[in-house]
């Protein structure tokens, strides 16, 4: 019993992990066949049969959790003492977390309008180009690799000895006679949050490429060559044609994006641990629950990132209401 | 104007395009530059043998055939084995992705058709309340799920991981796979239904055959989450080789050996391998996923 909640070798951690998916399709094929057993199964009853699993992870994992901490925002360090508004009062006036609460609106505007601009232009910019599949694929493969890859490949870039930043920053400082050591990028506040937010834009430009590559894709051939009959050159067919095209897609991304920047935290953790006045929240969440176990002011911090993330998916749900009626 | 254009005139749009902007060439390999280049540097670096080199001279340095010599694999003996160990959590990574990937799509799956094809009272307000779900960050759960879990005597284990990335991962798949579900044609549930197959008949032998493009799309989208997750694991594995994944050791070693070049590269494309060869060979598959969610609805 023992090795199967604790395997410490890789084979009995194999092991367990075959277990544990035995033990699912067992349960799996188990339900299947009691809804199938009755000659006659009625509808609601196959509904409980194969919603049941799902409906008590959500409410376990989702819902009971969500009204727990929203609770226990309005307690204290330990949750025993109830204090009111006292953590999200704390969050709003201290200025170690008004900076948070900055830095996250710069993530949350910054990363969702470069990623989504640069993947707009290379988009265009690529289409129909004789290697455009693969040119796609160099913009796009970031997103497979975890935020903490992209950290390491972007801290050593910032590296101030032998990153390239340094370098080119020496570089283009010897250009003009000046003989300068490179800052150390990633504790130099304000410019460090603004690096930060750069490794988050190179991440997701692939994402926003690829959906706005498929966008003017679906643009008719016949408007693009009858604007072109018309005499629009490239940049006003860009601006009059492509992007009122695609402005749904834009949207979707864009929102979509935003809520990426507003989560961020694996970069934050891994570059600089919310240090040097780069942190948000969604890293003091982490620090102030785990590190500091303060319990109540990392519930009101999550609850913020909560309301601040209903409206973007309210919007991006109306949006796609929107393109679903179109089709 | 309805016809399309012949090969000849499509080529001659691409090189009128192509000729009247030398800026637009500019601009797109200044940004393939940005995007590769890094990760390039990082790659050059992690065979670099000698670690006083690594700490003094850029790689670009390296290019030069006079310092090919440098090169070799050192760095990658260094961290799969030893203190680094980065092998160990190399497993853990894959022990906890694949049934991270296969017990919520299969649960997805059973919750997806039963939206589509179950007619039940409630059925629109459920999966309303499903769908909303996804609004919730995971930061918002953290705290009352780890205590749950110590209660339970099962925090850092594989157990609470595998249970706390389905429980992430159910509401979009639910969501995506329910899109891809409505889409089959009525007639042929339908004209099962009157052959008189049931629900777990028409589940099993009608709808599931036709989801496989979409299981493998979402499929690659999860596991690209659980593998590339750190939060998760930084919260519920605890910091040991018995359960951590690759992420948090990774995330662990940038923390405390700042600037430890020859183990951070050889670390991170350790990392990297899994996800990127998922990538790369499933690509049409993942981009296929990340159109449906994103455009579909």
């Amino acid at each position: 019993m023992d090795t199967i909640l604790h395997p410490d070798t890789n084979l009995t951690k194999l092991l367990a992990m075959v277990l544990a998916v035995l033990l699912f399709v067992g349960v799996m094929a188990l339900v299947l066949f009691l809804t199938n057993l009755p000659k006659r199964m009625p509808s609601w009853g196959v509904a409980i049969m194969f919603l049941t699993p799902t409906i008590i992870l959500l409410c376990f994992g989702l819902l009971y959790p969500t009204v727990m901490t929203v609770r226990s925002s309005f307690y204290g360090r330990d949750g025993t003492n109830a204090v009111g508004f006292a953590n999200y009062v704390t969050i709003f006036t201290q200025p170690q977390f008004l900076q948070v609460l900055l830095n996250t609106i710069l993530w949350t505007i910054l990363v969702p309008l470069f990623s989504t601009g640069i993947g707009l232009v290379y988009a265009v910019l690529v289409d129909r180009t004789r290697f455009e599949k693969l040119e796609k694929a160099l913009l796009f493969l970031p997103m497979a690799i975890s935020m903490v890859s992209a950290s390491i490949v972007w801290k050593f870039v910032y590296d101030q000895k032998v990153g390239l930043l340094s370098a080119l920053y020496t570089g283009v400082a010897r250009l003009f006679g000046q003989h300068v050591v490179a800052p150390q990028w990633l504790m130099s506040a304000p410019i460090n949050t603004f690096l930060l937010i750069f490794v988050m834009i190179w991440l997701h430009a692939g994402y926003s490429m690829t959906i706005l590559s498929a966008a003017i894709k679906a643009i008719p051939e016949d408007l693009v060559e009858a604007s072109r009959l018309d005499g629009l050159n490239g940049r006003q067919q860009f601006f009059y044609l492509t992007i009122p095209m695609i402005r749904p897609a834009i949207l979707v991304v864009t929102t979509t994006v935003a809520m990426g920047g507003l989560k961020a935290f694996d970069v934050v953790r891994t570059m600089t641990a919310g240090n040097y006045g780069t942190s948000v929240i969604a890293n003091e969440f982490y620090t102030q629950s785990f590190q500091y176990q303060n319990a109540g002011l990392g519930a009101s911090l999550a609850v913020v990132m909560f309301i601040v993330v209903i409206p973007l998916i309210v919007f991006n749900v109306h949006q796609m209401r929107k393109s679903q009626e179109v089709r | 104007m309805s016809r399309k254009l012949t090969r000849q005139e499509k080529a001659l749009i691409r090189t009128k395009n192509k000729l009247s902007s030398p800026w637009a060439s500019a601009i797109s390999i200044v940004i393939a530059l940005v995007w590769t280049v890094p990760t390039l540097g990082l790659l050059v670096t992690s065979f670099r043998d000698d670690r006083m080199a690594i700490s003094r001279s850029g790689w670009w340095e390296t290019l030069l055939p006079s310092n090919w010599h440098q090169f070799g694999l050192g760095n990658y003996e260094s961290v799969l084995g030893g203190n680094y160990n980065l092998g160990a959590y190399f497993v853990n990574s894959f022990v906890i992705t694949i049934p991270g990937v296969l017990i919520p799509i299969t649960l997805a799956l059973l919750a997806a058709y039963a939206f589509a094809w179950v007619d039940f009272r409630g059925r629109h307000v459920l999966f309303i309340a499903v769908f909303s779900m996804q609004v919730v960050p995971i930061q918002v759960t953290m705290i009352p799920l780890l205590t749950q879990y110590v209660n339970w005597g099962l925090n850092s284990t594989f157990w609470v991981l595998w249970l706390s990335h389905t429980i992430f991962g159910l509401p979009q798949a639910i969501f995506l796979l329910h899109n891809f579900m409505q889409d089959i044609p009525r007639e042929l549930v339908e004209a099962a239904k009157v052959d008189g197959a049931g629900h777990v008949k028409i589940f099993l032998k009608v709808v599931l055959p036709l989801m496989v493009p979409a299981i493998a799309s979402f499929a690659i989208f999860q596991f690209l989450w659980v593998w590339n997750d750190l939060l998760v694991a930084l919260a519920f594995a605890g910091n040991t080789p018995a359960t951590a994944p690759l992420t948090s050791r990774l995330s662990d070693m940038v923390g405390s050996r700042g600037s430890a070049w020859y183990l951070l590269a050889p670390g991170a494309f350790i990392a990297m391998i899994v996800p990127v060869a998922v990538f790369l060979f499933l690509q049409r598959y993942f981009v296929r996923g990340m159109l449906a969610g994103a455009v579909k609805g």
